[in-house]
């Protein structure tokens, strides 16, 4: 079997073996299989709503997505993505109901605000690596924290009591009345079309610009990079303030398209989180996050119709969800499988 | 005689690749003999097949005349066979008792019993003259010594048949001489030893019989005393190989490099340069000698700018290069094959034809405007990859990591000497090559004199420096404690000068009168 054949056969039996086990959940715990994915495929793909719910909830998910990845493409493990994001979430809502301006000039400051303070929360986790050789998973973990609890305090002093920030002005939402229409009123917004820009940022950096090129050498082999003159310190800075960027950006997604404001939050949002899958499930390449986010997006999303419409109880729906993309990650496992079975097949 | 070891005809197949064909290969009881074969000819393939690692896809494996399946490396072990791995496989905080009972840890109550272990190895280590302390800490040992602890490791389970891999690849040249030594006495104590090397020097010192193998095939065998070096090489290689490295006497211009009073660090902050005084001329190659660890990397790294300079002063042309960044250093004229080349030269998941652009990259044809521009690069890689005859599967587009060791050497040269520096800093530009290999970057260095340029040659290999230099310049303890020509010299006082004896130096220059 050829390597491309099994690249693109491994996600595809992954997802199937995961669907298997995922429908012996149900019939273990005495639901429907058949009931149980119709409601799901119902929720993801049953009608023009649900596709744009869909692909709003996929949103975010490529930007985050593809800032772990980029950062993972540079040698670095951003796991402060939810962090960074929560600083964008913030600053986009804020120049987003605080400014009055044109759209044509408002939409894109909120979203320059989110990617800036993405970036700013990013660039001190890289700062602290290149300088003091702080390990980034340290620096990041603890900057969520930190970026949550400055969030929610920022977000209760503009709120006066309401726990949210005022909505965002009409000229900054992503929002748009011909998306909510031909979406059946979905919350669709226009947020999909800065993510797959994003993607397209992504793959021209590191594939098309020589900083892309310096980027990739420090991440694969420092020592080398260092040898060729490259500046090792300050493309580890940069390479964490981009991944920043990112994140940034798929907080404004909710800031401005989702939920129209920044609310005071319990706990992280996840999206942060969920990017490291996406962006694993995606090879770390950008098209890669794009596929990644989609099964993520998906799934979360029509995963909700599995309770009204087949009766499901949240938890078995949440098990059968983390099961799909439990087997979509250990790809390693089915690629060996596959290997195996290729050579067998060759030798008869 | 009978034969301890008999592989008849093994083949062995990774996907498409044969990396063994028909290879037969027959030990004799009491002898010494040689595996000889390039880089990626398939030796240690077909050892590993021996040992167990590797499960052959055709022929017969006979151990004392018996056919016999070695599923894995316990069962070769309780046949009698011992491996001493080129990297030793040692834990480096744990004593050389420890490491040599780690896996079959004697027992007595359910205690380990060090007592007792340490005596059996103390004993084994006397009868076989290897010298080794029992209660030592590898970590405080000689690379040397760690390989005596391996050696004594297969001893003490029982080995009695040996298999050496690449040996002598990181041993200084005394320690050579008395490893071959031990390999004598293993013999006479009735031990049989397979060793593999491309050493051709220590083949014909050592190895009762050696046998050929070439890009996988078996080509034969033939008794080491009825063959020499230059049919030895012939059979490797498939062609005739020059050993004299042939070229034309020096004529030396102007100073390219000077390096005045330069103090320099490591990274414990152990100065390890101290005081070096050292200039190389246009049209010369100059040899650095000395033992591995008297200040050699410092020095690179301190002209090339990866490391600081503490004091003194570097000039390039005649312009002051000390401290500069390594890209300035790099565009003032230097040429750079770095000693590692997995570490520094090279990034090994690129393809050859993006490492290719490794030093340029930023410059036009090569990207414009901070845009790559990879039809340019994998242009000039071809160019480059034809040049110097680096042989790849996929041409440029390989992964370096796919490359074999000489011909990631020969890239990385190749980019090096592409760009045409002034002065070329070549550190241990062979090391763990194959003579073919050899031969052509000795050849190139050469070139570069001979179009003007100076070379800097750093190098443990005593061969290699009096072959290839025009002058020698022997490091010991941080400085340079003798400057000589490489015509007017010996291996006995190099040697001598390398472990600091100066005085008795002069006593044989004398005694030589």
């Amino acid at each position: 079997m050829s390597n491309r054949v099994v690249n693109i056969l491994v996600p595809v039996v992954s997802i199937i073996i995961g669907l298997i086990v995922g429908a012996i959940v149900m019939v273990v715990s005495g639901y429907d299989p058949v009931l149980g994915y119709t409601a799901l495929w119902n929720g993801i793909f049953g009608d023009s709503y649900s596709i744009g719910n869909t692909i709003r909830q996929i949103t975010p998910y490529i930007l985050s997505g593809l800032a772990v990845a980029f950062a993972f493409r540079t040698g670095l493990f951003n796991i402060g993505v939810e962090g960074q994001l929560l600083m964008g979430w913030l600053a986009a809502a804020y120049v987003g109901y605080a400014f009055e301006l044109p759209r044509f000039i408002h939409l894109p400051l909120a979203l320059l605000a989110a990617a800036a303070a993405g970036a700013f929360w990013a660039f001190i986790v890289g700062f602290l690596k290149a300088k003091f050789s702080v390990h980034e998973v340290i620096a990041s973990i603890m900057l969520n924290y930190t970026a949550l609890h400055i969030t929610n305090a920022v977000i209760r002093n503009l709120s006066d009591g309401s726990f949210k920030t005022p909505t965002v002005l009409e000229s900054a939402t992503l929002r748009m009345p011909w998306l909510r229409e031909i979406t059946d009123n979905s919350s669709l917004h226009l947020g999909i079309i800065v993510a797959l820009l994003m993607v397209f940022v992504m793959w021209f950096i590191l594939e098309k610009t020589t900083r892309g090129y310096e980027l990739k050498s420090v991440g694969f082999n420092k020592d080398a990079a260092e040898y060729a003159g490259m500046n090792v310190k300050k493309n580890i800075i940069l390479a964490m303030t981009i991944s920043g960027v990112f994140a940034g950006l798929a907080g404004a997604m909710e800031a401005l398209g989702t939920f129209q404001n920044a609310s005071i939050k319990a706990g992280f949002s996840g999206i942060g989180f969920d990017g490291i899958a996406v962006a694993l499930l995606g090879a770390n390449t950008p098209l890669g996050v794009v596929f990644g986010a989609s099964l993520f997006g998906s799934l979360k999303y029509g995963a909700l119709n599995m309770p009204n419409e087949a009766g499901i109880p949240e938890e078995i729906v949440a098990i059968i969800i983390a099961l799909i993309i439990f087997f979509v990650a250990s790809g390693y496992i089915i690629r060996l499988g596959l290997q195996k079975f290729g050579k067998k097949k060759e030798g008869q | 005689m009978e034969h301890v070891i008999e592989m008849l005809g093994i083949r062995k197949e990774f996907g498409n690749f044969v990396a063994n064909n028909n290879i037969t290969l027959q030990l004799k009881k009491g002898e010494i003999h040689a595996l000889l074969g390039e880089n990626g000819a398939g030796k240690s393939t077909l050892m590993n097949v021996l040992f167990g690692l590797y499960q052959p896809e055709a022929g017969e494996i006979k151990v004392r005349g018996e056919s016999v399946k070695i599923t894995d490396p316990n069962k070769a072990n309780d046949l009698g066979i011992g491996m001493v791995h080129q990297h030793f496989m040692l834990v480096g905080n744990f004593t050389v008792t420890e490491n040599i009972i780690l896996g079959s840890e004697p027992t007595k109550l359910g205690m380990i019993n060090i007592k007792d272990a340490a005596k059996d190895i103390a004993a084994l280590s006397k009868k076989y003259n290897l010298d080794v302390d029992p209660n030592a800490k590898i970590e405080d040992i000689s690379v040397g010594m760690q390989q005596r602890v391996e050696i004594l490791k297969t001893l003490y389970r029982g080995a009695e048949i040996l298999i050496f891999d690449e040996p002598t690849a990181s041993l200084t040249p005394q320690e050579i001489t008395e490893l071959m030594s031990i390999l004598k006495l293993l013999i006479k104590e009735g031990k049989s030893i397979i060793i593999i090397t491309h050493k051709l020097k220590e083949i014909m010192e050592v190895s009762d019989r050696v046998t050929i193998i070439r890009k996988g095939e078996g080509i034969g065998t033939v008794i080491t005393a009825e063959t020499n070096p230059n049919e030895l090489a012939e059979l490797m290689v498939g062609r005739q190989v020059d050993f004299k490295t042939v070229k034309k006497d020096a004529t030396p211009a102007e100073e390219i490099l000077a390096i005045e009073n330069l103090f320099v660090t490591d990274y414990r902050n152990i100065e390890k340069v101290k005081g070096l005084n050292l200039n190389v001329r246009r049209g010369e190659i100059v040899g650095i000698a000395g033992i591995d660890g008297n200040g050699q990397s410092e020095l690179i790294e301190a002209i090339t700018g990866l490391r600081k300079v503490k004091s003194g002063k570097i000039t390039l042309n005649g312009k002051d290069i000390t401290g500069l960044k390594p890209r300035k250093i790099t565009e003032s004229g230097i040429g750079h094959i770095p000693q590692d080349r997995h570490k520094h030269g090279l990034v090994l998941d690129f393809s050859i034809g993006h490492n290719i652009a490794l030093q340029t990259y930023y410059k036009e044809p090569l990207s414009k405007g901070g845009i790559m521009n990879y039809k340019k690069i994998n242009e000039k890689a071809r160019q480059v990859i034809e040049e110097f005859d680096v042989r790849s599967g996929q041409g440029e587009m390989t992964p370096a990591r796919a490359l074999s060791g000489g011909n990631q050497q020969k890239a990385i040269i190749g980019r090096e000497v592409d760009r045409n520096p002034d002065l070329l800093i070549a550190a241990l530009p062979t090391r763990g090559l194959d003579v073919g290999a050899i031969e052509f970057i000795h050849s190139r260095l050469i070139e570069q004199r001979d179009k003007g340029k100076a070379v800097l040659l750093i190098s443990f290999e005593l061969d290699e420096v009096m072959n290839v230099s025009d002058r020698i310049a022997v490091i010991y303890d941080g400085i340079i404690i003798d400057t000589v020509n490489p015509k007017e010299t010996s291996e006995q006082e190099l040697g001598l000068l390398m472990a600091g004896e100066e005085r008795q130096v002069k006593a044989v220059k004398e005694g030589n009168e």
